[in-house]
């Protein structure tokens, strides 16, 4: 097999070649870095590579294990030992994780290999990776083009063929909807399934890790390595996690699969429209029944998710402040001078406008009509889908509204780019569990995709 | 400076601790007040007798026991510092 055909293959289909010796470890690490030295220049995925460190885990790895040799890509958000975490900011740099995330240690017990940190929108903040502090990612697919965010350098080497799997991290669609421009399989597990520790937090009642893979059984495959409780996060969800790949495969036929007349607007890019619309008669044809429903909040999920998620954001935030690791201002007159210069320095525009925005809904007189009032939609939203999972079993939606746009067409108006996130905000505040699954190209190479979300039964009932 | 909205972003940026050029706030005024223009579409629904979610897990008051661990080594807490000397960070002087 060429460089080139190795990293075509699945995770799945790498398992086998790997457990046949027909390709080793080592040999998958050395076709991976050719293939990032091929394309990386121009796509920008990575924002750092350990190939020396890679390698020597290859050469012990077990690849019996149920995902031994195999390299899964991190998303510069969740700690690597030894390895930077920029979190695509200034304010980070430099700094190198002295622990590994918990999803990290568990991909290492699988005998996975992490395998190069990629790109995102600082701090998570953003559906295009433009706000990387570091640089832009491009769609594998049209250059010109975002691959989606904030995890647009998972999604993009998923699809490149620089990665085999990547973990990616979810707030507001982050692992969804760049996969769904990048063509690509995102899954963004229901709220507390997985370990967020040492994902450095945004929001973190919205956070969630999840894989972003080329297919569904990959996806799969890594929530069997990843899944399950952790004592280190406190918000973690004390139940054993199903066996991911087990349940692959089974019969459509009984599922009731609802539409939310409430996603099917105007506004969606025809050309998804007609993908959806094609995508549930395939299901259809398949066994399932569809039935339409009504989420009669939705309208309101955006506005409640910039409140909350900046509310928090401006919380969790505040840790960066020059002391303790990362970027500090130079001479400083006093600690306030400290502070103050270091953020407004090592903060992008977005990351400060949330952190005020957080700060102000939160601020004494305005909590009640803002962040309070937010909270209580948020139940009304919950409360929408626990009602509709009584009827179906699980939603089908677009992703996002529209396929890949144009590199700086949006980054003037943080409003518009928030609107676009419409159809996947609120699977978080609900805490419901989502996947993006490609089903069809818009035209110019831009991707669209389903987005199923599952039923949670121990939110739903 | 104010802008449509209630929210002072130099006022709040101070509360924030991030120093901001005056042009900046003049941006972020502009784009700040467009949000929370968006956001009165909250007012409209009827919370009357709903319970705030702060998040959506019935999990409540999580413990552990109160037990010493391996974790980092003073080292090792202190491997990102930008300056520390004998073991400690080293910040600007706080009090005179």
């Amino acid at each position: 097999m060429t460089g080139n055909e190795v990293t075509a293959v699945s995770i799945a289909d790498l398992q086998s070649l790997l457990r046949r010796r027909e390709v080793s470890s080592r040999e998958v690490i050395n076709a991976l870095r050719e293939r990032i030295e091929a394309v990386d220049g121009d796509l920008g995925a990575y924002l750092s590579l350990d190939i020396e460190a890679a390698m020597k885990e290859a050469e012990h790895a077990n690849v019996d294990l149920p995902l031994g040799g195999i390299p899964i890509a991190i998303k510069d958000i969740i700690n690597v030992i030894g390895q930077p975490c920029t979190c695509a900011s200034k304010i980070l740099n430099g700094y190198r994780a002295p622990y590994d995330a918990t999803v990290v240690q568990k991909l290492r017990a699988a005998g996975a290999i992490p395998f190069g940190k990629t790109n995102l929108d600082e701090f998570a903040m953003g559906s295009s990776t433009e706000n990387s502090a570091r640089k832009s990612t491009r769609n594998p697919w049209d250059p010109s083009r975002v691959p989606g965010g904030s995890s647009g350098g998972s999604a993009a080497a998923v699809a490149a063929d620089e990665a085999f799997g990547a973990l990616g991290s979810d707030t507001g669609g982050s692992i969804r909807q760049p996969a769904a421009l990048c063509g690509v399989v995102g899954l963004k597990p229901t709220y507390g399934r997985v370990s967020r520790f040492g994902l450095v937090a945004f929001a973190s009642s919205l956070d969630q890790v999840g894989p972003v893979t080329k297919t569904v059984r990959d996806a799969a495959l890594i929530m069997n390595a990843i899944a399950g409780h952790d004592p280190q996060d406190s918000t973690s969800l004390n139940e054993s996690a199903p066996d991911y790949v087990a349940s692959l495969g089974n019969d459509l036929r009984g599922v009731r699969l609802g539409v939310p007349k409430e996603y099917m607007i105007e506004g969606i890019d025809p050309q998804v429209r007609a993908a959806i619309d094609a995508a549930v008669k395939q299901f259809n044809s398949l066994g399932a029944e569809i039935v339409e429903v009504s989420l009669p909040s939705t309208e309101y999920a955006v506005a409640v998710y910039y409140i909350i998620a900046t509310a928090e954001a401006s919380a969790n935030l505040a840790r960066f402040d020059g002391v303790r690791y990362g970027y500090r201002a130079e001479n400083p007159k006093d600690v306030l001078d400290l502070y103050g210069r270091t953020r407004e320095e090592g903060f992008g525009p977005e990351v400060k406008r949330r952190i005020i925005l957080g700060t102000y809904v939160l601020s004494s007189g305005y909590y009640d009509a803002y962040y309070l009032r937010a909270q209580k939609v948020r139940e009304l939203i919950r409360r929408d889908f626990a009602s509709v999972f009584e009827k179906v079993d699980a939603l089908i939606s677009p992703t996002s509204p529209v396929a890949a746009f144009k590199l700086g067409e949006r980054v003037a108006d943080p409003l518009q780019m928030y609107l676009a996130d419409i159809f996947t905000i609120a699977a978080n505040l609900a805490g419901i569990c989502g996947i993006s699954i490609p089903c069809g190209f818009a035209e110019a190479g831009r991707t669209s995709s389903a987005n199923r979300f599952a039923v949670v039964r121990q939110i739903a009932g | 400076m104010t802008g449509t909205s209630d929210l002072d972003v130099a006022y709040v940026a101070r509360l924030a601790r991030i120093n901001l050029t005056e042009d900046e706030a003049k941006i972020f005024q502009r784009q700040l007040d467009d949000v929370l223009k968006y956001v009165e579409k909250l007012r409209q629904v009827d919370v009357t007798g709903v319970d705030a979610a702060a998040h959506v897990l019935p999990v409540f008051n999580v413990v552990r026991a109160d037990t010493p661990r391996d974790w980092f080594t003073p080292e090792q807490a202190l491997s990102n510092a930008p300056r520390q000397a004998s073991g400690l960070f080293i910040v600007p002087k706080v009090v005179e």
